[in-house]
């Protein structure tokens, strides 16, 4: 059914922060390798490795340089599917094949019912749906169904790929229907933004905007070195040659 | 926006056919055509023949055509569906409206309602169809109040240019119908000089800005996440130089508006045969320019995702 659910009974999405990601592509290629074998595998590569190097991913980090008043900085930034609230990219599927869940709030693909009719992609404003030419069927990130709800891993490796690879913890996950948890309060605290608001689709995963600049220099705890000194001796007759 | 020649032969093709159809069930229905045979079974060949060599075309636009047929599942929210629906269900009044003009030479009764209810199909079809684009928020130019009358517009602008050829081929062209068909050519030409005025001066309120929440101050892309074209910039990131769609459009104008208004004007002056060469090559040039008018409508519509791009 690609009609809406009315009710959600959480909403589990991702809290991104563009203030320390570094643009590593851990979580790209963490995304990548998950899902290639997982809910909607295979991830295909058309010609890997000649000159035209295609293929399917969930996740892209694109790079950004943002100048203000204040100057300019590097901004990195990783886009996927944002898991909105009023997709259209759902609405618009003639076959059933995207839905939203009711349960968790995730949009999914059934890969089953899918026709490639490319619709959907067209209605994402994000980019977050690529379509498998092998396969012939619209593929997009799944928020990693199958590790969250995964008995078989270890409590704490239940959260997407991506979350789990990210090295300087720019990535969270949690559910953000609820007010209390840890990812609505971090977004509260930092001013966490939607994309593109002005379409109307809001989206569950926030982005964290970078901090605001600082004109302090950073401040070092340690003593300044001393001058080196070579007067006499050896070295200093070295250094007076040397120097000459 | 990638212009696939399927989905613009489709739009094109289909909304021909539907426009023909459309009048040829109102017309038909109301006595302005008198039964024919051959005129029947041509006219009908050639609406039918239109539309199901467009839905043909726009299913090779699909990954999976085998499974077409779930397309018709969600016409609850998904206006492709109720396209998919709408399409198929004008086929059976159009077929027995067919049935009863070639078969049993009437057009009186059923035959007369059939006929009907195959114009309000292939009209709502068409709607259906428009709405498909005007209905996608990411793509401005197409999520706009132009969208939707200018396919209903054109529908009706080609159908009655080639009901227009079908009668004249048929020594049937009357005066009134080559003046109908010049004022829908120009209210086809104004609507799209319109549409052309109104996305050249819109003001799109998405931004690189918006895209990536970094508010205030100018956001560049320095890097791309991957070093060749993937899907989305193949599908979404097709653009076309100003100068080449300055002269697509001049192309477009000539073929679907300027040399049919010329050739249907000469169809009063001439005598037949020549009236319905005249009638014919209008009916030819237009539909090779709507085809230009279409590939434009997509190559010169530019998605949101473009933005991430830099594009
Ligand atoms: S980001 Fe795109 S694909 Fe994901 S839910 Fe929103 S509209 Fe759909
Ligand atoms: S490509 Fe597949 S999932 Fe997307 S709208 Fe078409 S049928 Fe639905």
């Amino acid at each position: 059914m690609t009609c809406l659910p009315s009710h959600m009974d959480k909403r589990l999405g991702l809290v991104i922060d563009l203030d320390t990601c570094v643009g590593c592509q851990a979580c790209v290629t963490a995304c990548k390798e998950w899902n290639t074998g997982g809910h909607m595998a295979p991830l295909t590569d058309t010609d890997p490795y000649g000159g035209h190097v295609d293929g399917v991913w969930f996740n892209r980090v694109h790079s950004y340089e943002h100048t203000t008043e204040m100057g300019g900085r590097t901004v990195n930034f990783p886009r996927s599917c944002l898991h909105c609230e009023t997709p259209a990219c759902v609405t618009v599927c003639p076959t059933g094949a995207s839905y939203k869940r009711a349960s968790d709030g995730i949009v999914l693909i059934d890969e089953s019912k899918c026709i490639g009719c490319k619709l959907c992609s067209w209605a994402c404003p994000y980019g977050a749906r690529e379509f498998d030419t092998d396969v012939g069927v619209m593929k997009k990130c799944t928020l990693c169904v199958d590790r969250i709800y995964n008995d078989n891993l270890a409590e704490g490796d239940r959260v997407p790929a991506c979350v789990a690879a990210c090295p300087t913890s720019a990535r969270h996950f949690g559910d953000l229907g609820d007010p209390a948890s840890a990812v609505s309060q971090l977004v509260a605290e930092r001013g966490g933004v939607d994309l593109m608001p002005e379409m109307g689709y809001r989206p569950t995963n926030k982005y964290l905007p970078p901090r605001a600049h600082t004109q302090r220099a950073a401040s070092v705890p340690a003593k300044a070195l001393e001058p080196v000194k070579a007067e006499g001796g050896f070295l200093g007759w070295v250094d007076r040659m040397l120097s000459n | 926006m990638h212009p696939a020649f399927s989905v613009v032969f489709f739009t094109t093709a289909t909304g021909a056919g539907y426009g023909l159809l459309a009048l040829l069930g109102v017309l038909g229905a109301t006595g302005f055509i008198a039964p024919g045979f051959w005129l029947g079974l041509a006219g009908m060949a050639l609406s039918l023949g239109l539309i199901s060599a467009g839905l043909l075309s726009s299913t090779g636009h699909l990954g999976r055509p085998e499974r077409a047929w779930r397309a018709f599942s969600q016409w609850r929210s998904s206006w492709l569906s109720r396209e998919g629906v709408a399409s198929v269900a004008t086929f059976i009044p159009a077929g027995l409206f067919g049935l009863g003009w070639v078969v049993f030479g009437r057009l009186d009764g059923w035959v007369a309602a059939a006929g009907l209810l195959a114009a309000v199909g292939a009209i709502v079809t068409v709607c259906m169809t428009g709405m498909i684009y005007a209905s996608l928020k990411p793509i401005a130019q197409w999520h706009s109040p132009y969208t939707l009358p200018g396919y209903l517009i054109f529908s009706g602008m080609s159908g009655i240019v080639l009901l227009n050829a079908l009668l004249a081929g048929f020594g049937l062209g009357t005066n009134r119908l080559l003046a109908a068909s010049i004022l829908l050519t120009l209210l086809g030409w104004g609507w799209k000089l319109a549409t052309w005025r109104h996305n050249d001066q819109l003001e799109i309120p998405t931004t690189a800005n918006t895209a990536t929440g970094l508010a205030g101050g100018t956001v560049r892309s320095l890097e791309w996440p991957h070093t060749e074209e993937n899907y989305l910039l193949k599908e979404m990131g097709f653009r076309i130089a100003r100068k080449h769609s300055a002269k697509l459009r001049l192309i477009t104008q000539v073929l679907a508006f300027g040399l049919p208004i010329l050739l249907l004007i000469a169809g009063f002056a001439l005598p037949w045969p020549l009236e319905a060469v005249a009638a014919a090559l209008a009916a030819i040039s237009q539909f090779a320019g709507m085809l230009v008018e279409r590939w434009l409508f997509f190559a010169e519509a530019k998605h949101t995702v473009t933005l991430y791009y830099g594009r």
